[in-house]
């Protein structure tokens, strides 16, 4: 392993670090502003303008807070459960081609850190891992609605997987590969090349699973301020509970580059259009998880396990059976 | 080097995280030391080049430990030290030695006399997970196959124990059907 390839990572490291836990931030003030106007009204206007500046003081406010560890807490538990949420969303990014390769002082760069082929195994693989954050830290608050938030992450995270895994199926097959870039690859033709053309069904299933691994509102059991308080958040003060939130942020962030590059063409031809396509469509796929939040109800859990395990199952099974037969014949 | 530097990291950390799942009274740290552990165990797959597997360990054990954390919900209080019920100590002392001495020999045996062959050498520029696919429907067909019956058994009896009553919902009950319910319930009992 040569130096410049150590230097090469560690610089991508860092930046996609730095850049995502800022968007992380800046990513509370866009679902705040469109909450907002959604329900007319104009969200954080004091701070800065037009609010801008909302961002920084809520920054300020959560490093600076006293880091409480209240009495009859599992100590050691209760401290690295955020920094497990915190750190498996940017560790899920490791596997993700954010942009084409491109240029920069005759240095061809590769804006991956580690082009493994096995991506989207390990993307959504580390990102179940962070569901660990809101189990361990509901379980290790001495609080009953934490105890009932770990309990349903426990029950969010055994029906979602199966539905991830059984609905990527059909894509992985038509590509016979499981890296983010053959996927690319595969449909780099335009439009017409498009996953999501012949697997309709496999892109409204993962979608509809997006929203469960991020824990967002149609499926925002794990934390519903109106039946259990915050969850596994109500115990936390501070920057640990400020990790929760850079986490799932970061999540949203992670998933929605995943669903365009694995069913919408990803960066196409890698032209400069190509990439900000990306872009485009990641950005909406995040605008989307702001609009369903302001405009449908949540589920109960009970209604969660019957969506997964009664409907949405089956439809991916059958889907990859179809997808089989098509591939034989 | 940087493999030695991983290899003895993880190493470490796996054993360190095992130790803490059997050595501990407090089922909290017990568990999420043996999720940690599995996870870990995942980056010597890694490190040998065998990236599928690597992913597999965590996808699978991730779900398997949370499986027993939702028993270790159900069961215990997991902010409070268990009272564990401790027999006489020289055995079980005696016995865990006895079965980790084992354990090395069944492995290590094969390594010594120098019995293993790679019956299926990695192809270059075939992916391992191709590989994997290629073993497991050649080789491994039938031991695959089994494991396969054995799961469907097991989820069919699952379904079989559990499924009682699934066609009804207590939440959109009305109170009063819940209240016949019950007495029924209460007969079955009483007769």
């Amino acid at each position: 392993m040569d130096s410049a390839y150590l230097i090469e990572t560690i610089i991508k490291v860092v930046v996609i670090l730095l850049i995502f836990s800022a968007l992380a931030g800046i990513g509370t003030y866009f679902e705040r502003k469109v909450l907002a106007f959604m329900q007319r009204r104009l969200g954080p206007m004091n701070v800065g303008p037009y609010g801008l500046l909302q961002v920084a003081a809520d920054g300020i406010k959560l490093f600076t807070k006293e880091d409480i560890i209240p009495t009859n807490v599992v100590g050691p538990i209760f401290k690295i459960a955020p920094v497990i949420t915190a750190a498996t969303a940017f560790m899920a990014a490791a596997a993700i081609p954010f942009l084409p390769p491109f240029e920069i002082f005759g240095y061809e760069v590769h804006p991956i850190v580690a082009d493994v082929n096995i991506g989207i195994l390990y993307v959504l693989g580390v990102m179940a891992v962070g569901l660990y954050g809101p189990l361990l830290g509901g379980m290790a608050s001495a609080n009953k609605f934490s105890l009932l938030s770990a309990a349903r992450t426990a029950a969010v995270f055994i029906s979602y997987e199966v539905v991830t895994g059984l609905s990527l199926l059909a894509p992985i097959m038509m590509v016979g590969s499981l890296s983010l870039i053959d996927f690319n690859e595969y449909q780099a033709g335009g439009i017409g090349d498009w996953i999501v053309w012949s697997q309709p069904v496999a892109f409204i299933l993962f979608w509809i699973a997006a929203f469960a691994e991020t824990g967002r509102t149609p499926f925002h059991l794990i934390a519903n301020d109106h039946e259990i308080i915050d969850g596994f958040g109500t115990e936390y003060s501070g920057m640990r509970w400020g990790l929760f939130f850079i986490g799932e942020y970061a999540n949203m962030f992670f998933i929605s580059f995943v669903i365009p590059l694995i069913f919408l063409g990803g960066y196409g031809d890698g032209s400069l259009l190509g990439a900000l396509g990306l872009l485009g469509k990641m950005s909406f796929f995040f605008f989307f998880f702001l609009w369903t939040r302001a405009a449908w109800p949540d589920v109960r859990p009970d209604q969660l396990m019957w969506l997964c395990w009664k409907v949405l199952m089956p439809i991916a099974v059958i889907n990859v059976v179809i997808t089989g037969f098509v591939m034989m014949f | 080097m940087f493999e030695a530097v991983a290899f003895y990291l993880f190493a470490f950390l796996t054993i360190a995280m095992f130790f803490i799942t059997v050595t501990t009274s407090q089922a909290l740290y017990a568990l999420t030391a043996l999720a940690a552990g599995m996870i870990f165990i995942s980056a010597f797959f890694f490190i040998l080049g065998a990236d599928f597997l690597g992913a597999i360990q965590i996808i699978v054990y991730t779900g398997a430990v949370m499986a027993l954390y939702a028993f270790g919900m159900m069961f215990f209080d997991t902010t409070r030290e268990v009272k564990e019920k401790k027999g006489n100590k020289y055995i079980i002392v005696g016995l865990s030695t006895l079965a980790a001495v084992l354990i090395v020999v069944i492995f290590a045996a094969p390594m010594v006399s120098e019995n293993i062959v790679a019956l299926y050498p990695v192809i270059e520029g075939v992916g391992n997970t191709q590989l994997v696919g290629v073993i497991l429907f050649t080789k491994y067909l039938i031991p695959f196959e089994v494991a396969a019956i054995m799961l469907l058994v097991a989820m069919v009896a699952g379904i079989v124990l559990a499924g009682k009553k699934m066609d009804l919902s207590l939440t959109l009950m009305s109170a009063e059907e819940i209240e016949e319910i019950k007495k029924e319930k209460n007969k079955k009992v009483l007769s």
